[in-house]
């Protein structure tokens, strides 16, 4: 039972897929500006990955070893394809902001990993647990990034106006910087940071020492 | 386990995972485009009516939308046209269409926008008085995108009665700005065309706008490309390629 806990929570922090394996970084940057699209994102990506996982280990058995990745893909594509219809249906305005990043899922490489690295070789339901798992470890990444962006960069939470701006007539003077996409960079470092200094176990070993003469 | 790898074997799984795949994927689209539809077109209505300032009550926006009446206008006469439903014309698709739009010349488009619709949907929100407010179609190239979006006019035919931008990717926090609500608000009241020309001189300039002007509006801070593009595009929809001979139409009663 440990094992099958061990699998849902270790992605979160242990093994964090944008934090450890630097997995899935691009759409980490394209859609933290706003939390209620980010959050909209992660639950998107979790659905994908969660089912795209059980799938791929229910027919792991039957898939020729020559055309697994093509597989792979054909039933990731299908899911992020639905899930971007039900998107348009049913959270429209959202589905607007996200635009081609719900279907740039299909390229988000923690799906892809997974299925790969995980779903292929296990039953299906260790493989459901996993894709929820490394599904929230990268929801805990976008959200901490999407926190920090829009509190610094509109003044806002989830629409909420919580500093209020200069252009609406408060004392807070936006930083336009968190509002670009490169912020999420710092953001994210700042987070493997934090991490790091939290786990040491992570910290990987340095590849090379500086020559005593240097310091 | 040999046998998984035959050719046989791969081409069945590749076919059985094909139809299946197909089968979810399309079925997911039928089902749900009807309610896709939907949301486009309440997008439009909510977006035309926030241009002309009429309150939604109770979200119930057919019931406000009852007030605004869509019409055809063919862009080269500035008259009404019959020549197609209104509720199927589709003015974005149109601009796209050879057969349904003009390619302008480096001169007149100044909007940036190369291919304009030969006819395009406009709205007319009538009250016991006659006209009270029309709501014209606009777009033209901002920053990094194209912005659509309306303006309404009173009954006039000169003083902004409201003004939004539908769909933009401008930059968040500068060009996006356009959506800010007191920003937008800067444009009401203020005259498109000037005392004795029929070209408009409404535009955005370099900082604060004095309130006492007609024609100046805020520009955006931080955003110099996309103020422009803004200037240009109402420029051109209000000029002589744009509606100012439909509107000089409508207010002789000819239109």
């Amino acid at each position: 039972m440990s094992k099958t806990k061990d699998i849902l929570i270790s992605p979160i922090f242990a093994n964090n897929p944008i934090a450890l394996q630097i997995l899935g970084v691009c759409s980490a940057l394209a859609v933290t500006s706003s939390l209620s699209v980010t959050l909209v994102m992660c639950i998107a990506l979790t659905t994908v990955t969660t089912f795209s996982n059980l799938f791929i280990s229910i027919i792991r058995n039957q898939v020729p070893n020559n055309i697994r990745i093509i597989v792979q893909m054909t039933i990731i594509a299908s899911l992020v394809i639905v899930v971007d219809q039900v998107l348009k249906a049913y959270a429209y305005e959202i589905s607007k902001q996200l635009s081609v990043f719900v279907g740039l899922i299909i390229t988000n490489c923690i799906v892809m990993g997974r299925a790969e690295a995980f779903a292929m070789q296990n039953p299906p339901l260790p493989s459901l647990l996993d894709g929820i798992g490394n599904g929230l470890g990268y929801s805990v990444v976008l959200l901490f990034v999407g926190f920090l962006r829009e509190l610094f960069g509109s003044g806002s939470l989830f629409g909420v106006e919580v500093l209020p701006l200069i252009t609406n007539g408060g004392w807070y003077y936006s930083n336009g910087l968190m509002l670009l996409p490169p912020s999420a960079f710092f953001v994210i470092g700042g987070f493997i940071w934090l991490l790091r200094t939290w786990k040491k176990d992570q910290v990987e070993p340095a590849e090379f020492t500086l020559a005593k003469h240097t310091k | 386990m040999a046998s998984k790898d035959s050719i046989s074997r791969t081409v069945m799984v590749a076919l059985a995972l094909c139809v299946v795949c197909s089968v979810v994927v399309s079925s997911a689209a039928v089902v749900l485009k009807e309610q896709q539809v939907a949301n486009a077109a309440n997008e439009k209505k909510a977006n035309i009516l926030a241009a002309a300032g009429i309150a939604v009550v109770d979200g119930d926006l057919d019931a406000a939308f009852a007030q605004v009446t869509p019409k055809l206008v063919d862009m080269a006469t500035g008259q009404f046209t019959d020549a197609f439903d209104t509720n199927v014309y589709d003015d974005v698709k149109a601009a796209k269409d050879p057969a349904l739009s003009v390619a302008l010349t480096g001169d007149q488009d100044i909007a940036s926008i190369r291919r304009q619709a030969k006819i395009r949907t406009v709205y007319l929100v009538e009250g016991d008085n006659g006209l009270e407010k029309v709501v014209l179609p606009v777009h033209g190239y901002g920053l990094w995108s194209t912005l659509y979006g309306f303006i309404a006019l009173e009954a006039d035919l000169n003083t902004v009665a409201g003004l939004g931008f539908y769909s933009h990717a401008e930059t968040p926090g500068l060009g996006g700005e356009v959506d800010n609500p007191r920003w937008k608000a800067v444009w009401n009241g203020k005259q498109v065309f000037g005392a004795d020309t029929s070209e408009p001189l409404i535009g955005l300039i370099k900082g604060t706008a004095s309130p006492s002007s007609k024609h100046d509006i805020d520009g955006l801070a931080g955003a110099t490309l996309t103020s422009v593009g803004v200037t240009n595009l109402v420029r051109f929809w209000m000029g002589k390629d744009g509606f100012a001979p439909f509107l000089a139409n409508l207010k002789a009663g000819e239109a």
